[in-house]
C-alpha cells in the first residue's frame, strides 16, 4: 500500500531538506520526498498548511517499568504514551525487576514491544550484574539480542574502575556508556536542588557539583579509554561546562537534557503547590541560572539531545511525604508541547534544530536507524502541529501514570500524527489531519 | 490590635478567627501574628486563675498526632487544649498505624473519618503538615515538621520578646547554633523579619543553610559580630550526632568557637535576653552561667508556650465567630 503525504512543511535536517514537499510511503518504507509527486494509485493524506512532516521522534531515556513494576507502566502503555507524544521509538532503561542485565529480560521486553506493535523499543542493558556495581553484565550477549547501550541508570556507575572497565569492554561492541552522573557522598539523602528554596522548605539539598563531578569523571575516563560517554538528564551549568570542555578536547562525549530541566526551576518546590511530589526528580529542578544554561546549550549545539526521563510512578507512591516519595515524572506526552512552547516559540531554537534534538541526534547517539526521511529507510514519521493549543490533561494520557507537574498547563504546539513503519499509530484530529 | 472581651468566652477576647490551618509562619500576615500574640496575653491570664479552664473549645475534638518524639511541645499543647475544655486524644509515633506500614495519608483519612476539629501534628518530614492539610478537613496545626517550620515556637518566642521589649520591630536578634537542621530557625526568621526585627544567623558554615541570606537575614560565622549590640540572643541546640557528619570536629571546639559565654555576652545590649527553645546542651551551645543567669528567659518561654498555643487553638477554632465554640 502506498500513501502520499501531500502538503505541509517537510523538515529533514539529515537530508538537508526544509520545504513545502510531498512524502511518498510505500509499504513500510519511505519511497520518495519531492515536490508535487504523482499520486500513482497512492492514498493521499492531505497535510494541512502549517503542519510539519519530520523523521519520527526518538526518546532515548524512558522507564517502561516492565518487567516487575507493571503497576506503574507496561511496555504496552509506555509505547502507547510514546506514540501519543509523537515518538516512533524509545530506548528503555534497565532498572526493571529483574534488572535488564541478561538476554532473557531483553527478550521479554522486545516480545512485549512486538505484541504492542506501537513505538519501536530499543532496550538499554545494565553495566553491572543486577546493577550492583560489582561484576560486569554479559555485555556482548546484551548487544547480540538487541541492547543499544549500557547504563546503571537510577544510580551512578559504582566506581571509577568499574566505569573504566565497562567503557573499554563496551567499546569492542560499539556501545555507548550512558551515565546517571552523581557523586554519592555529596548526594547523601538529598531530595531537592541545594539553594534558597530547599533551605526555605527545610529539604535536604543536592548541589550542582554532585552531578558535575560525575560528568567530569566520565569525560576523563572516555578520554582515557577512547569510548563514547553519554551524559543522561544533564541539569547543571557546571556539567555543561565539563561537556563543552570534553568536546573541545576531542573526547567522544554527548549529552541530553529533559524538558522539565529546560522549563522549570526549583521555585516549583514552593509554588503553586508547596511540597508537590511531582516536582521531585533526580537530578532535581535546578536554579534559574542552570535552567538558562540548559537552554543556551540546546541552542548553541553543545547539548545533543532532548530526552524525557519518562519515569512513571503509581499515585499511591507519590502521595506521601516529600522526602519519602520516589524521584521522577512522566514526560512522553508533554515533551513536544514543551519543546515548541519553551524553545521554538520562545525564540531560542529553530524548528529544524528541534528535529535534530528529538530525532536526528538521538538516532546518531545510540546508532539507531531513523532520524531521516531518506529514500528506502523505514517510514517512521512524526507530523507536528507547531501552533496547536495543547492543554495538558494527565487523566487523558495514555501512560498508566499521572505523575506530571504540568497538569493544566496550556502550551502552544503539539503532535498531529505518529507513523511507525508506514502505519498510523496515533492521529490527533484536533490538528485537522486524517490518516 | 486589641479585641473586646465578653463573658461567654470566659473573659478572653472575641477575635476574628484565623482561616484554615497553621502550617507555618510563612502563611501569616503581620496583623495575624499580632492578633495571636494579643490573644495570648488574655490566655495567659487564664493560667493564673485558681480554676485554669475556660469553655472556649467545649465540644471540640483535638487530636495530637506526634509521629516524632516530643515532650515539651506535646505537653504544652495538651495543657492548652485542656484549659480550653477541648476533648483531646494523643497518638504517638510508636502507637500509630504508621509502624504497621500505613501511609500518612491513610492514617490522616482514618482520623478524619472520626470528625476531629483540629489536628496538632509533629512529624520528621518537612512538608508533612502540608500533605495532611490536603487530605483532611480538620484544621492542621504544625507542631514541628522536619527541618521546615515550628510556628508555635516562633510565636511563643515573639511573645516572650515582646513582653520584655514591648516591641519586635527594630530589635537586633542573633540566632546562634545548628541553623541547617533547625525548624525553629526557619520559623523565627520568617516571623521576626515580618515584624521588622533585624535578624542575624550565626553558626559554622557547615551548619548554615545555603542561600540563607536570601530569606532576609544577615549571616555570619563570627559570634562576636552576631552578638554585638544584640537585644536578643537565641541559642539553638547542637545535636551530638552532628560530629559524625563532619559538621564540626568536637563539642569542645564548638563551644570554644560558638558557645555562648558570659564573656561574649558582654558585647550584647545591657538588657539582652537569652533564649533557648530547648532541650539545652549545657557547655556546648550555652554555658551554664548564661543559661541560669539574670538575662535568661528560657523558663518563661516554656510558660508562655501554653498561652500562645491556647491562642492559636482558639483562633483556629473560629474565635468567637463560631457559636459552638463559646
Amino acid at each position: 500500500m502506498k500513501r502520499l503525504f501531500r502538503g505541509g512543511r517537510v523538515v529533514d535536517p539529515a537530508g538537508g531538506i526544509d520545504g513545502e514537499l510531498d512524502v511518498l510511503v510505500d509499504g513500510d518504507l519511505i519511497s520518495r520526498v519531492g515536490r508535487d509527486l504523482p499520486v500513482d494509485g497512492a492514498e493521499v493524506v492531505t497535510v494541512p498548511r502549517g503542519l510539519v512532516v519530520c523523521p519520527g521522534l526518538i526518546d532515548i531515556h524512558v522507564h517502561l517499568r516492565e518487567p516487575g513494576q507493571e503497576h506503574k507502566e507496561t511496555v504496552a502503555t509506555g509505547t502507547a504514551s510514546a506514540v501519543a507524544g509523537g515518538f516512533t521509538a524509545v530506548a528503555c532503561m534497565p532498572n526493571t525487576r529483574p534488572v535488564n542485565d541478561d538476554a532473557n529480560v531483553t527478550g521479554l521486553i522486545l516480545a512485549r514491544a512486538a505484541a504492542a506493535n506501537l513505538a519501536r523499543v530499543y532496550p538499554i542493558g545494565a553495566v553491572s550484574r543486577g546493577q550492583q556495581g560489582e561484576r560486569l553484565a554479559d555485555i556482548a550477549e546484551l548487544k547480540q539480542v538487541g541492547c543499544v547501550a549500557i547504563t546503571d541508570d537510577g544510580h551512578p556507575t559504582a566506581t571509577a574502575l568499574l566505569m573504566r572497565r565497562a567503557m573499554e569492554y563496551a567499546k569492542m561492541f560499539d556501545l555507548p556508556l550512558i551515565e546517571h552522573c552523581e557523586e554519592p557522598t555529596l548526594f547523601e539523602g538529598g531530595v531537592a536542588h541545594e539553594g534558597v528554596h530547599a533551605s526555605s522548605l527545610g529539604l535536604r539539598g543536592i548541589p550542582g557539583a554532585c552531578e558535575a563531578i560525575g560528568v567530569e569523571r566520565g569525560v576523563l575516563l572516555a578520554e582515557l579509554t577512547g569510548s563514547h560517554f553519554h551524559v543522561a538528564h544533564m541539569s547543571t551549568r557546571q556539567s555543561l561546562r565539563a561537556v563543552r570542555a570534553g568536546k573541545a578536547a576531542g573526547v567522544h562525549v554527548t549529552c541530553e537534557v529533559t524538558p522539565h530541566h529546560f522549563t522549570l526551576t526549583d521555585e516549583a518546590l514552593t509554588a503553586p503547590v508547596a511540597y508537590d511530589t511531582n516536582t521531585k526528580m533526580n537530578p532535581p529542578l535546578r536554579s534559574p541560572e542552570d535552567r538558562d544554561a540548559m537552554i543556551e546549550g540546546l541552542a548553541d549545539g553543545s547539548i545533543d539531545v532532548v530526552a524525557t526521563d519518562h519515569a512513571p510512578h503509581h499515585y499511591d507512591e507519590k502521595n506521601v511525604e516529600f522526602d519519602r516519595a520516589p524521584f521522577g515524572i512522566i514526560g512522553l506526552e508533554t515533551a513536544v508541547p514543551l519543546t515548541f512552547d519553551r524553545l521554538v516559540h520562545a525564540g531560542h531554537i529553530t524548528l529544524p534544530r528541534m528535529v535534530e534534538l528529538l530525532s536526528v541526534n538521538p538516532a546518531r547517539v545510540l546508532r539507531l536507524p531513523g532520524g531521516t526521511l531518506a529514500e528506502g529507510v523505514a517510514a517512521d514519521i512524526t507530523i507536528l502541529a507547531p501552533d496547536l493549543q495543547t492543554t495538558v490533561d494527565p487523566v487523558a494520557m495514555r501512560s498508566m501514570a499521572r505523575n506530571t507537574p504540568f497538569g493544566g498547563w496550556t502550551l502552544r504546539g503539539g503532535v498531529a500524527a505518529t507513523i511507525v513503519g508506514g502505519r498510523p499509530c496515533y492521529v490527533n484530529e484536533a490538528a485537522g489531519i486524517r490518516v | 490590635m486589641s479585641a473586646p472581651v465578653t463573658p461567654e468566652t470566659g473573659g478572653v477576647p472575641v477575635a476574628v478567627g484565623l482561616r484554615g490551618n497553621l502550617l507555618g509562619i510563612a502563611d501569616l500576615e503581620p496583623a495575624e501574628i499580632s492578633l495571636i500574640l494579643d490573644t495570648a496575653e488574655a490566655m495567659r491570664e487564664v493560667g493564673l486563675r485558681p480554676i485554669k479552664k475556660v469553655p472556649a473549645l467545649r465540644g471540640k475534638t483535638v487530636v495530637n498526632l506526634f509521629f516524632e518524639p516530643s515532650t515539651r511541645t506535646r505537653i504544652s499543647f495538651e495543657l492548652a487544649e485542656k484549659r480550653l475544655s477541648a476533648d483531646t486524644l494523643g497518638i504517638t509515633g510508636g502507637a500509630s498505624s504508621v509502624v504497621k506500614g500505613e501511609t500518612l495519608a491513610d492514617t490522616a483519612q482514618t482520623i478524619q473519618a472520626m470528625q476531629p476539629d483540629m489536628l496538632v501534628v509533629r512529624h520528621a518530614s518537612s512538608g508533612a503538615c502540608h500533605l495532611l492539610s490536603r487530605v483532611c478537613r480538620a484544621a492542621v496545626i504544625n507542631a514541628g515538621d522536619g527541618m521546615h517550620e515550628h510556628p508555635t515556637q516562633a510565636l511563643l518566642d515573639a511573645f516572650t520578646i515582646r513582653e520584655h521589649k514591648q516591641r519586635l520591630a527594630g530589635l537586633k536578634v542573633a540566632i546562634v547554633g545548628d541553623l541547617l537542621h533547625s525548624r525553629v530557625l526557619r520559623s523565627n526568621v520568617r516571623l521576626l523579619t515580618k515584624m521588622g526585627a533585624e535578624v542575624w544567623a550565626c553558626g559554622p558554615l557547615t551548619l548554615m543553610p545555603p542561600d540563607l541570606g536570601l530569606l532576609g537575614v544577615r549571616t555570619t560565622f563570627s559570634i562576636d559580630e552576631a552578638v554585638d549590640g544584640a537585644d536578643v540572643i537565641m541559642l539553638l541546640r547542637i545535636q551530638l550526632e552532628r560530629m559524625q557528619g563532619a559538621f564540626f570536629p568536637s563539642l569542645r571546639e564548638y563551644f570554644n568557637v560558638f558557645g555562648m559565654t558570659e564573656a561574649r555576652l558582654q558585647r550584647a545590649s545591657s538588657d539582652a535576653l537569652i533564649m533557648h527553645p530547648g532541650p539545652m546542651n549545657r557547655g556546648v551551645e550555652i554555658a551554664s552561667e548564661v543559661a541560669d543567669g539574670p538575662y535568661s528567659v528560657i523558663l518563661e518561654q516554656v510558660a508562655n508556650g501554653v498561652a500562645v498555643r491556647m491562642a492559636v487553638l482558639y483562633l483556629l477554632a473560629g474565635g468567637a465567630q463560631d457559636e459552638e465554640a463559646v
